[in-house]
C-alpha cells in the first residue's frame, strides 16, 4: 500500500498510486518496498505486455534491507538493472536519460530518498514534470540537508538527529528542496546549547 | 572590488558595523518606515503601488540610498566572503540579471547624480559609483565585461537583499537571489522553488488565501508600473545576516534581554519590498529592503511607541513563534509598556497625524 503522507506545508512533497500511461519507453526506478507498487502497476494496465516490451527498472535494496530484485527479474522485463544503493544506481539513471525522448514515461517507486534524487535527475534533462509519476512506499527515513554545513544525511529516523559532517544536533523540518533532493534541518540547541530533547522515532 | 571605509570622503556615509561591535545607529528615526497602519496585525495582500513618496523618507525614491549604504555593502562583501553561496543564479537569468541592473543604474543615477554616474554610448555603458569608488566601462550585455555577473555585480553595489522569479506555467520561480539580510530564511535551500514552495513555512497565510491572491496579483504585474509591501520582524542586535547557516552563532544572543539593555538591543526589523517587472526577460525582481530601529529610537516617537506595545502585545502566538520571539514577547511587552498611555493612535504609520 501506498506509504500514507500527511499534508503538512505546501514544499513537502506528496504522492500517489501508479497508473499506467501509454508511452514510447516505461523507464521504472524503484528500491525496496516500490518494487510492489511496480508489480501493481503492470497488474492493472490492460497494456501489460506492451509495457513490459518496452520497460527498464533500475532498482536497489531498500534502506531497511527488502530486497525484491528476484520477484522483479520474473516478470519479464525487458531490461532490468540491480545496483546496490542509491548513489550506485544513479549514474545508470543518468546514462539511460541521456537516451530517452520525449514520450518516456517516468514511475518512481518506493523511499522519498530514491524519488527525490530520481526526480532531480529526469528534471535536469528537461522533461515535464507531468511525464513523472511518484509513489512512496516502504521505509519513511527521510534524507536531510543540514542547513548549517550543508552535509546530507541519509536514512534519518529519529528528531532530532545528529548531523552526519557537522555533529550539530538538528531538527526535522517538512520544507523541501527538490534541488537538493531533501528536507532541512536545523540546530536544534542554537539558542540554549546543550538543551538537545530526547530524539523520538519518527520515520521508519 | 575591495571595500574600504575611508573616512571624511563621504561625510553623510556612517563608518559603522552590523557585527561584533554593533555601531550601527539611526541618525534620524523619523526617517524609519514604521510598518503598522494600526494597532494591530495580521497577514493580508498589502501591496500597493511604490511610487516616489514624502521627501526626507525612506518612500522619496524608488530605491532609498541612506546613510547605512556604505556600511551595508561592506557588511555583504564580508558575508559572501564567508559564504559565496548567498549569492546565486541559475544559468537561465543572466538577462535578469542584466535588466535588473539596467534598473538599478538608471534609478541610482537619475536620483542620485551627487554619487552616481550612468553614460551610454550606444552598449558601451560607463558606471560610476563615488561612495563606493568604482568606476567600470563596460558593454551592456556582455558578461566577460565585467568582474561579476550583471546581478551580482550590481547587488553588491544596492542595499537590499534581492532575489529574481522567472515566470514559467503561471508560477513564479525564485531562480536568482542575493540574499544577506534575510530574516532566517535560506537561499541555497529555497533556490529553485515555486512562490507557494519558498512560501510553505508560514504559518495561516496560506490558509487565508493570501498567497493565491498575492501570486494572482504578482503574475498581472506590468514593466514601468512597480508595487510594495511592508514585511517585518525582530531582531537582536542591529545584525543585518540573520540566516538560517549562522544561526548556532546568533541564535544564543535572544536569550541576553534583560529590561536594562533591551531598549538598545531589541530592533524592530522592517522589510520594505518592491517588486518590479523586468522588460526583456519577463522576469519579476524582488527587493527586501532591510531597516532596522532599537526599540528606545522607536520609543521617542509616541505614537509608534505606543502602537508597537499594542501590536506586540496582541500578535497571534503562530505569528510570534515564526518570527522568532515568542520566548522575548514578555519582555517586549514589559519594556514596551512603559511607554503606552493608553491614549488612542491615528490612523497611518506617519509619526505626526
Ligand atoms: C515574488 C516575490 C516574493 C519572494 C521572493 C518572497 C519570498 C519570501 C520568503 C523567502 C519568505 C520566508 C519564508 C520562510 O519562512 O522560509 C517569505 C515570507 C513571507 N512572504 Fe513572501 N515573497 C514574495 C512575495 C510576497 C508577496 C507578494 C506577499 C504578499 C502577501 C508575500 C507574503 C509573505 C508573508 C506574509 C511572509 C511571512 C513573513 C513573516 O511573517 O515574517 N510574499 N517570502
Amino acid at each position: 500500500m501506498l506509504t500514507p503522507v500527511t499534508p503538512t506545508i505546501r514544499s513537502r512533497p506528496v504522492y500517489a498510486p501508479l497508473e499506467p500511461r501509454p508511452g514510447r519507453l516505461h523507464l521504472m526506478v524503484a528500491d525496496g518496498e516500490g518494487a510492489d507498487a511496480l508489480i501493481e502497476l503492470l497488474a492493472k494496465a490492460n497494456n501489460r505486455s506492451e509495457i513490459l516490451s518496452s520497460a527498464h527498472v533500475i532498482y536497489a535494496p531498500g534502506p531497511n534491507g527488502t530486497d525484491r530484485s528476484d520477484v522483479l527479474k520474473a516478470l519479464g522485463l525487458r531490461q532490468f538493472f540491480r545496483a546496490p544503493t542509491i548513489p550506485a544506481l544513479l549514474p545508470r539513471l543518468v546514462r539511460v536519460l541521456a537516451d530517452a525522448h520525449m514520450g518516456t514515461q517516468f514511475y518512481l517507486a518506493g523511499t522519498e530518498g530514491l524519488i527525490g534524487q530520481a526526480e532531480r535527475e529526469i528534471m535536469a534533462t528537461g522533461f515535464p514534470m507531468g511525464a513523472i509519476q511518484k509513489e512512496h512506499r516502504g521505509s519513511t527515513v527521510r534524507r536531510v540537508q543540514c542547513v548549517h554545513c550543508k552535509g546530507i544525511t541519509e536514512n534519518v529516523a529519529t528528531d532530532p538527529f545528529k548531523c552526519s559532517h557537522c555533529g550539530l544536533n538538528l531538527f526535522v523540518r517538512d520544507h523541501y528542496s527538490r534541488r537538493i533532493a531533501a528536507f532541512q534541518g536545523v540546530n536544534i540547541d542554537a539558542e540554549d546549547p546543550g538543551q538537545v530533547p530526547e530524539p523520538v522515532v519518527r520515520f521508519k | 572590488m575591495s571595500l574600504d571605509f575611508k573616512p571624511g570622503a563621504f561625510d553623510f556615509f556612517r563608518d559603522e558595523t552590523f557585527r561584533e561591535s554593533f555601531t550601527y545607529r539611526n541618525s534620524n528615526p523619523l526617517r524609519f518606515p514604521f510598518p503598522f497602519d494600526r494597532d494591530d496585525y495580521m497577514y493580508s495582500v498589502n501591496m500597493e503601488p511604490h511610487v516616489p513618496g514624502r521627501k526626507g523618507t525612506a518612500f522619496e525614491h524608488i530605491l532609498d540610498v541612506d546613510e547605512h549604504y556604505v556600511a551595508e555593502m561592506i557588511d555583504r562583501a564580508k558575508v559572501l566572503a564567508d559564504d559565496p553561496l548567498r549569492c546565486q543564479s541559475l544559468p537561465h537569468m543572466t538577462l535578469a540579471g542584466w535588466d535588473l541592473l539596467e534598473l538599478i543604474m538608471e534609478a541610482k543615477a537619475r536620483d542620485y547624480p551627487q554619487w552616481f554616474s550612468l553614460t551610454k554610448n550606444g552598449n558601451r555603458w560607463h558606471w560610476v559609483n563615488r561612495p563606493l569608488g568604482i568606476e567600470q566601462s563596460f558593454t551592456f550585455l556582455d558578461e566577460s565585461t565585467l568582474p561579476y555577473g550583471p546581478f551580482e555585480y550590481i547587488t553588491r553595489q544596492t542595499q537590499g537583499d534581492f532575489s529574481l522569479q522567472d515566470e514559467r506555467d503561471n508560477d513564479l520561480w525564485m531562480d536568482a537571489g542575493m540574499i544577506t539580510s534575510q530574516a532566517d530564511w535560506s537561499l541555497d535551500f529555497d533556490i529553485g522553488m515555486s512562490f507557494m514552495e519558498w512560501h510553505a513555512p508560514v504559518p495561516l497565510a496560506h490558509e487565508k488565501g493570501v498567497f493565491d491572491r498575492a501570486l494572482k496579483f504578482l503574475l498581472k504585474l506590468q514593466h514601468g508600473a512597480p508595487v510594495r509591501r511592508f514585511n517585518w520582524t525582530m531582531t537582536v542586535n542591529p545584525l543585518l545576516d540573520t540566516a538560517p547557516e549562522t544561526y548556532p552563532k546568533w541564535g544564543p544572543t535572544k536569550t541576553t534581554l534583560t529590561q536594562e539593555n533591551l531598549g538598545a538591543k531589541q530592533h524592530l526589523r522592517v522589510e520594505l519590498q518592491s517588486l518590479y517587472r523586468l522588460p526583456r526577460s519577463n522576469a519579476i525582481a524582488f527587493d527586501i529592503r532591510c531597516y532596522l530601529c532599537s526599540f528606545e529610537q522607536i520609543v521617542t516617537v509616541p505614537k509608534w511607541a505606543r502602537r508597537l506595545h499594542r501590536v506586540v502585545r496582541d500578535l497571534p502566538d503562530e505569528l510570534a513563534a515564526y518570527k522568532g520571539f515568542l520566548r522575548n514577547r514578555p519582555a517586549m511587552v514589559e519594556w514596551l509598556s512603559k511607554y503606552d498611555d493608553g491614549a488612542p493612535t491615528s490612523p497611518g504609520w506617519w509619526p505626526d497625524d
